[in-house]
């Protein structure tokens, strides 16, 4: 760091240190460390600041002043995102929100819930069962990850099928603009008048603005939820059996699947009674009524037998359940336990494509020597592929990056998209050059612009500028110039 | 069936070049709501068709004129629907406008809305440049969410030409209860059973009868008939198709409609005259005439909003006011999509 840089950066501190209290404003490198990535730690970067305000109006005095000396500035939540969306910024102030964890009101009634942004997901669910209620979306991070950093990447989970992502689960948001201002958006109605700005926040990965409140809806927890799982021979037929259960007219509470890879992992590690022959295993979840589960396994079972499952078991107590998703759930460390390292994309396809991008993909892999691990929220087509490799291998980690890239391509070509809830970040601006014109890009960053004119809120994320577009346009065309 | 998306783009662009202002009809069911329309028609109702359905998938994708009942019909045929059950409003109401006008019927609490179910679209923006975003897909979190910014802009930020759903499989069954009550027990119980885990579908009241829809697994409706009791309304599917096109007689007449959109449990607001309460308590409906700093402090104790959804004086401001950021905010969001103010000017706010 210059020392142009180095007095910035304590003029900046000394000012903070007036309104928050000095030990919310981290400045030396020993405690600035475990900042310097969130969980796609491949990619890191040292910010300048990091300060942890406690009231909304200090997160306001905070972003007035980074925006008067054009200042960037990363918000943080858990620092779980997969996307390197809350890498800090080299000359930047990350703002955590980590202080912000109160739920505020817990509404059983409208069954809804306002919290604080830095509220971990699962404590809203385990705060309202107190009720028979609970929040939906249930993202594997979620004992860890932050409702703030849901709103931000519209986060999903097992069960988003049928219970939906983070933009159907929320009713409104407070937020502070990048000038400092603090805005309502949305309410405790269901909708509110103009265009839906609630929707363009949610998801918008800290480009717009900072979350500082969130109403969440609360919804009633089921009365049953069982899960069937099956095994299959074949991929093909797997996913065959997926459109059967939902042309049956079932939309399940959660529909897994996992491939060969994956089943093994999780068997070794979870030890759940997978069958580990299978090439690729389903775990269906039906809940609702103890009448309509009832009905619904049924029928869920008989299909999975006429759609060539070569074994089938039914759950048949919370235990067993358990049992059965603990597999599915430990499915990332249980692969990181058969591979030093491993690498996880997130695109989402159309269902039917699935055997051949499986296929697909399975050859790439081959071809430059790497071993990929599919787990697949297969009722809404989001594939998580799991490219395994050895970070101390010199050279393997660009390789599964370029592997990742193609996956994410591939995806593209068949009707999908590059991410289905981890977003954009640092990591797939390559690609959104792929997903997207520069036409439809221009409009993305006219959007950007109509919040944070100066271009100071993360900047560097979420969406390419066209000049960088061109440069990885070129180097697609054209690899051998870059002499890579 | 016809794509006409050309034809559309070249008046957009001729608009722009002569500064005419555009608006944008599908198949004009919706004039009532907004304010005045103002400019030449681009009409986008031959701009129809379904461009691709694929059940198993459930995503369907149209043009935006298509009528809402061509769609309707042709999941119909695969045991499917829209699960935000939009209104016909007299039969020519098109997607486009549907998701431009943000609307959706009784099973929206449960179903979810026209913005909640959408997945992407094709857009002309006011540079006359076809735009894609979202898509067929349905998770999808790459570049912002401009597929449902849409949702309530009612066409200010550009010209929806193709929309992208996820549809839903129609239930086993359904059945709706009726009991007498009144207005302030109705909502109490609307709230207090959508909290159960029950296969609730709408709930509405009015004129003291409480209407509790239930749709689901049969099993499931039968036992929850059986444990709340009350009358089996005789066809009822004719009676929540006429509540979301507004065909009941409450919707007669030409005293103003008032909408709020307000927490589902609030207490019954305290204004005389005629009420009809839907989504569970979220949605109210007034007739009447009203002073309207009174109707927003109410709406707004009641953590929601009103507008003037129908009839009254259209060409003051009939949504309601704008915080001053948020007003900010949305004209430079107006600025981005259409930099000329082509579309529809001034339906939304007098001033965008
Ligand atoms: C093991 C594991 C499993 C996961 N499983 C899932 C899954 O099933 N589904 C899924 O969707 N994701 C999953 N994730 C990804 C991640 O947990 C989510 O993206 C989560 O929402 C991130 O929350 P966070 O609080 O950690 O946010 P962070 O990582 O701290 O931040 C994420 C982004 O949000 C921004 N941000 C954070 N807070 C705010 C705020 N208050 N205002 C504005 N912007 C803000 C940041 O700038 C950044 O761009 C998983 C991650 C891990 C490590």
């Amino acid at each position: 760091m210059s020392n142009l840089n180095n007095s910035t950066k304590a003029q900046l501190a000394e000012r903070f240190r007036r309104f928050i209290d000095p030990e919310y404003v981290i400045s030396d490198d020993e405690t600035l460390r475990p900042y310097e990535c969130d969980g796609l730690s491949m990619y890191c970067e040292m910010p300048m600041l990091v300060v942890l305000p406690e009231t909304v109006e200090q997160v306001q005095e905070v972003l007035r002043i980074c925006h008067r000396e054009q200042v960037p500035v990363v918000a943080r939540g858990a620092g779980t995102g997969l996307c390197a969306g809350a890498m800090p910024h080299a000359e930047g102030v990350v703002l955590s929100l980590a202080k912000f964890n109160r739920i505020l009101e817990i509404d059983p009634l409208a069954r809804s819930a306002r919290v604080q942004p830095g509220v971990r997901n699962l404590a809203i669910s385990e705060e309202a069962a107190a009720f028979g209620l609970y929040y939906g979306p249930d993202p594997s991070s979620q004992i860890a990850c932050t409702i703030g950093g849901n709103v931000a990447e519209n986060s999903g989970g097992v069960h988003c099928l049928k219970y939906g992502l983070t933009v159907h689960n929320i009713l409104g948001v407070e937020m502070v603009t990048v000038e400092g201002e603090r805005v309502q958006i949305g309410g405790e109605g269901l909708d509110s008048a103009g265009m839906d700005l609630l929707a363009l926040m949610t998801g918008s990965e800290g480009l717009l603005g900072i979350v500082t409140e969130v109403r969440v809806k609360l919804l009633p927890t089921p009365e049953r939820a069982r899960v069937v799982m099956a095994g299959f021979d074949n991929v093909q037929t797997a996913g065959d059996a997926v459109g059967g259960i939902i042309a049956a007219g079932i939309i399940p509470g959660g529909l897994e699947m996992m491939d060969t890879h994956a089943i093994q992992a999780a068997e070794d590690f979870a030890r759940a009674g997978y069958p580990r022959d299978a090439r690729a295993l389903l775990l269906c979840e039906v809940d609702g009524t103890a009448e309509e589960v009832q009905e619904h396994i049924e029928t869920v079972e008989t299909l999975f037998a006429q759609l060539g499952a070569t074994s089938v078991r039914t759950s048949h107590d919370e235990a067993e359940r358990a049992l059965l998703w603990k597999g599915r759930k430990s499915a990332f460390p249980a692969v990181g336990r058969i591979s030093p390292d491993y690498y996880c994309m997130d695109g989402t396809i159309p269902r039917g494509k699935l055997a051949q991008v499986l296929t697909e993909m399975d050859r790439m892999a081959e071809r430059v020597g790497l071993r990929v691990a599919n787990v697949f929220h297969a009722g809404d087509g989001n594939l998580h592929p799991l490219i395994l490799f050895d970070a101390n291998v010199p050279g393997e980690f660009e390789k599964t990056e370029e592997l990742g890239g193609k996956i994410l391509e591939l995806c593209v070509e068949v009707g999908g998209c590059i991410t289905g809830e981890h977003g954009v970040g640092v990591e797939k601006l390559r690609q959104m050059p792929v997903q997207f014109s520069d036409q439809e890009l221009r409009q993305f960053n006219a959007i950007k612009d109509a919040f944070d004119p100066q271009g100071t809120l993360n900047p560097g994320k979420g969406v390419p500028t066209l000049r960088r577009c061109q440069e990885y346009r070129s180097i697609e065309a054209n690899p051998e110039a870059v002499g890579a | 069936m016809s794509d006409i998306s050309q034809q559309l783009r070249e008046q957009i662009l001729q608009a722009r070049a002569g500064a005419t202002k555009l608006d944008i009809r599908g198949g004009a069911s919706k004039r009532f709501m907004g304010r005045e329309p103002q400019g030449e028609a681009l009409e986008v109702g031959r701009h129809r068709g379904i461009v691709s359905y694929e059940p198993v998938e459930l995503v369907l994708t149209a043009r935006a004129g298509t009528p809402l009942e061509e769609i309707v019909a042709a999941l119909d045929e695969q045991g499917q629907m829209l699960s935000f059950e939009p209104p016909c409003f007299g039969g020519n109401a098109t997607l486009g406008g549907t998701l431009a006008c943000n609307q959706s019927g009784p099973g929206r609490p449960w179903g979810g809305s026209v913005r909640d179910q959408v997945l992407g679209i094709r857009l002309i923006n006011g540079l006359g440049e076809e735009l894609r975003f979202g898509g067929q897909v349905m998770k999808n979190v790459a570049g912002y969410d401009v597929s449902r910014l849409q949702a309530g802009a009612m066409g200010t930020l550009g010209l929806i030409t193709e929309v992208s759903l996820k549809v839903l499989p129609k239930p086993g069954e359904t059945l709706t209860l009726v009991t007498e009550t009144s207005m302030a027990e109705a909502v109490r119980l609307m709230n207090e059973r959508a909290g159960q885990p029950k296969p609730l579908s709408a709930a509405c009241w009015h004129d003291g009868r409480l209407y509790l829809r239930l749709s689901g697994a049969r099993s499931a409706v039968d036992a929850t008939v059986r444990q709340w009791g009350g009358e089996l309304l005789e066809n009822d599917v004719a009676f929540w198709r006429e509540l979301r096109d507004q065909r009941l007689g409450f919707f007669d007449g030409d005293a103003p409609l008032w909408r709020f959109s307000l927490r589902s449990s609030a207490e019954p607001l305290p204004l005389e005259g005629d009420w009809l309460i839907d989504w569970g308590g979220a949605q109210r409906w007034y007739r009447g005439d009203a002073d309207r700093a009174r109707l927003d402090a109410l709406a707004a104790e009641a953590g929601g909003q009103v507008s003037l959804f129908r009839g009254g004086d259209r060409s003051g401001e009939v949504m309601p006011a704008q915080a001053p950021a948020l007003r900010l905010i949305q004209q430079r969001l107006k600025r981005a999509f259409d930099p000329d103010g082509l579309f529809n000017p001034g339906r939304l706010y007098s001033w965008m």
